[in-house]
């Protein structure tokens, strides 16, 4: 019997058609995957299922009966929960009362009867977790597992998981996983959304594809094999951008000596690192993600100030410059997350005049022609889908990384620093970014690009260096760095001392 | 069957958006009509008084522009703040400064001609208001002190400033009121059309909305202020330097709210006294957010509010209600605004 059928569901965004005619079955205890590239329309059909989103068209069923879902508390009435990649749980309160908080029977909270439920609960999935304990206190991990416990607390036989290894470390993910089967034992039925083949591999009895909106099929995972559904997510066989691997043979234009800076919970988060990028060289910076990257970034951006150290871009000091010096001394910066390199609720035109906004002034005065023509011209050079005068947040994510490319590179700098500038978009945009990221590597600047995609490390750089609990443990020539050799490194298991 | 309706999380359809402003009035009607009626009166006749009555004669719509102007300026110097992301609460101190400056130059500047002696009042309450304004904005900028806090806290300090100066040195000689000498005539506003009382300070106010508007949205300057109020890091990150932008934001912010102080000694009161303001400071923040922190939006709504505060006198004097009224319409207007502006993110949908 199917625990929830969704029928031709269709919802459209505009011109965009997120979902079109989609059909979904998930049965009885089983664990369901959701496969798809970003923007195939996982996250979309799962939020009209969750009733955070009406669709055009389209019929829901649960227990083989229709049902209307227009908010996440008729979802929840159906027995429909949902645990998004974002949390929603108050850092000081206790555990039992998130879990209870929004769902309590009655004017009185009964804290033992929650205990109560929270520890029998933990016993049964193997969730280990105090009742008692602040949420502030646990990690990202124990934060997820609360957001199980509360979907569960609220009755429900059907659990969404959006992306959920997206912010775990590998154990965690275990852990997870063990969790996931506990509930599949007990009966409930868990739709898990990812684009990582090997997890859901791993995990689920059944996975459905979407690509472009449409669902392209639903197959067994005993019948089928990480290419083939690799296939069916791409629509063609997996691609890689095409580079030639010579060494480098530029001077070193960038060099951070002996770094160290906090992070902003004031903890060491940057610890002694060095490392030089040469001209006409893509430097790769790997790690598992909040191992110091963005404070690396930070640093050579002006947005953070090291405790120690020097860096040096040719013979300029770049210590305690601010970002726009640092930008005006031939830096391209792109943020590691886009919406704090764009003012969202400021037009396209207005972001990209911004950063180097004097050159857009005329005794003060905004040259307005200028900066329309400016953003115009950026507008067709970068294939940017918007129009100058549209506010940047209307943007898709591909589009509004193409404004910060835009804005980074039209200056031809010496140096660019790309911290993840791939991160959340699809594969044009993905192939689109690399390739400008490649094109200026062979006009002779330097980039150094920080990434927690290991594909995308291993296909873009010349080098690679891999940051570990606020370290380089060791760079390696992109010839040496098989996928072996960076695992371990980045899991803290091997350090390469050498002098490259 | 049954047909039930239910409110659905999503946008709102473009006419709704349209019809706020509107829709806020009725129901505000709506709500105060249980006090006017409480107090005696009958509420449509009220509000003939509030909304009509003063928009029938020409020296009524005169009243209703000399009510608004310290509005328009105080409502002018929190929309420059709050849409730069300071969050200036003390428009009514630096108000107060200016009001003291204006009253100060008012008896010195003797032998000066008028227009210059104007000139010189406004510019000098403008520096008066920058310089109340000047500690928070130190303290924000230096120490990241929350500047709601110190803004506000300053408002007292005028007040009580101005008290101690008129209880003292400042207590007029002649009658002995707790009030300064009266200023000389050389620097008293004109009058634009007399009799009314409608004073040169209308068109200053007017000025200053154009000037806000101009600084926001066509120089540097403005945009960086913008960017600073729409997303601070993202600002940050692209060079704009924050506390410096912030520190110019506070003291055009102050200086405006200052030029309202020197517009009601000079246009209005022509001395200092302790209730020289009766909360413009405050309402001004009301005219702001009305205005949805738009310049000219800000100004509709000053007008709007002189409107109400002149109604207020008229539905007094007919109707023998307080005009305490008028303040309870004006807050009942602000909350019931902005509980519309929330309305926009719901659409009514229809559920079998």
């Amino acid at each position: 019997m199917d625990a929830v059928q969704m029928v031709g569901i269709t919802k459209q965004f505009g011109p965009l058609i997120a979902n079109n005619k989609v059909d979904f079955e998930l049965k009885k205890g089983e664990v369901h995957a959701l496969l798809g590239e970003n923007g195939a329309g996982k996250t979309t059909l799962m939020r009209v299922l969750y009733g955070l989103y009406k669709p055009d068209s389209g019929e829901i069923r649960v227990n083989e009966k229709p049902v209307q879902i227009y908010s996440p508390k008729d979802a929840i009435a159906n027995g429909i929960g949902m645990v998004s990649q974002h949390f929603t749980l108050v850092p000081t309160l206790t555990v039992a009362e998130n879990v209870v908080l929004g769902f309590n029977p009655g004017m009185r909270l009964n804290p033992n009867l929650v205990n109560k439920f929270v520890d029998d609960a933990a016993k049964k999935f193997g969730i280990e977790i105090k009742s008692s304990t602040l949420v502030r206190h646990l990690s990202v991990g124990e934060r997820q597992r609360v957001e199980i416990l509360k979907a569960l607390y609220r009755n429900i036989s059907v659990l969404i998981m959006d992306e959920p290894t997206a912010v775990l470390v590998p154990q965690e993910v275990d852990v997870l996983f063990a969790t996931l089967n506990r509930l599949r034992e007990s009966g409930l039925s868990v739709i898990f959304i990812s684009h990582k083949l090997n997890e859901v591999m791993t995990i689920s009895d059944r996975i459905t594809v979407l690509r472009d909106g449409k669902c392209i099929g639903t197959v067994n995972k005993n019948d089928t094999n990480e290419r083939a559904l690799a296939r069916m997510m791409v629509g063609r066989d997996t691609f890689g951008v095409q580079r030639d691997s010579e060494p480098c043979s530029g001077k070193p234009l960038l060099k951070v000596q002996n770094v160290s800076a906090m992070d902003k919970k004031g903890l060491l988060a940057l610890k002694d690192v060095s490392l030089e990028v040469c001209e006409g060289e893509i430097l790769g910076v790997a790690g598992v993600s909040g191992n110091g990257q963005a404070e690396l970034a930070g640093v050579l951006s002006g947005t953070l100030k090291p405790e120690t150290g020097n860096i040096l871009l040719g013979e300029l000091d770049l210590i305690g410059l601010d970002p726009q010096s640092i930008s005006k001394a031939g830096v391209g910066r792109i943020p590691e997350d886009r919406h704090t390199g764009v003012v969202g609720d400021m037009t396209v035109a207005e972001n990209l005049a911004l950063e180097r906004l004097d050159d857009f002034l005329k005794k003060g005065i905004l040259d307005r022609k200028k900066i329309k023509d400016h953003a115009e011209a950026m507008i067709k050079e970068y294939q940017i889908k918007a129009t100058p005068s549209i506010q940047t947040r209307k943007l898709s994510g591909g589009n509004m990384q193409k404004v910060i490319l835009a804005r980074a590179l039209y200056t031809q700098p010496r140096m660019i620093i790309a911290a993840q500038p791939t991160r959340g978009l699809d594969i044009g945009a993905t192939e689109y970014v690399r390739n400008k990221l490649i094109e200026q590597r062979d006009r002779g600047a330097a980039v150094l690009l920080i990434s927690e995609d290991l594909e995308e490390v291993r296909s873009l750089s010349d080098r690679i260096a891999v940051i570990y609990e606020g370290r380089i443990v060791g760079i390696l020539n992109c010839n040496e760095a098989t996928d072996e050799v960076l695992g371990l490194m980045m899991s803290g298991a091997k350090e390469v001392v050498n002098e490259n | 069957m049954k047909i039930n309706y239910r409110l659905v999380r999503s946008p709102a359809p473009a006419w709704f958006s349209a019809i706020i402003p509107l829709l806020a009035i009725v129901v505000t009607f709506l709500i105060t009509s249980v006090f006017i009626i409480i107090a005696g009166a009958n509420p449509f006749e009220a509000y003939y008084y509030f909304l009509i009555s003063p928009l029938t004669s020409k020296i009524g719509i005169l009243e209703v522009l000399v009510k608004s102007t310290p509005l328009i300026l105080t409502g002018a110097a929190v929309t420059i703040a709050f849409a730069s992301g300071y969050w200036n609460i003390g428009a009514e101190g630096q108000l107060y400064a200016g009001a003291v400056a204006a009253a100060w130059l008012g008896t010195t500047l003797i032998g000066v001609p008028q227009p210059a002696a104007i000139l010189i009042m406004l510019l000098g309450g403008f520096i008066a208001g920058m310089l109340w304004a000047l500690i928070p904005a130190i303290l924000k900028v230096k120490l990241s002190v929350d500047e709601v806090v110190t803004t506000l806290l300053m408002n007292y300090v005028a007040l009580f400033f101005v008290s101690a100066l008129l209880n003292g040195p400042w207590r007029d000689p002649v009658s002995n009121w707790p009030q300064s000498p009266d200023i000389l005539a050389s620097t008293m506003m004109p009058k634009l059309f007399p009799p009314s009382r409608l004073h040169f300070g209308f068109i200053v106010g007017v000025l200053a909305v154009v000037t806000i508007w101009f600084i926001l949205s066509r120089t540097g300057l403005g945009m960086r202020m913008r960017s600073v109020g729409m997303g601070q890091e993202a600002a940050r990150f692209m060079g704009v330097k924050i506390g410096r932008t912030m520190f110019i934001t506070a003291l055009i912010s102050g200086g405006i709210a200052g030029l309202a102080g020197v517009t009601e000694v000079a246009g209005i009161h022509f001395h200092l006294i302790d209730a020289i303001s009766p909360g413009y400071g405050y309402t001004g923040i009301i005219a702001a957010t009305l205005g949805n922190l738009n310049p000219f939006g800000s100004m509709a709504a000053s007008l709007f509010l002189g409107l109400i505060s002149t109604g207020s006198q008229a539905v007094s004097r007919s109707l023998g209600v307080p005009t305490f009224l008028g303040d309870v319409v004006q807050a009942t207007l602000l909350l019931v605004t902005l509980a519309m502006f929330l309305l926009r993110n719901y659409t009514l949908r229809k559920v079998e």
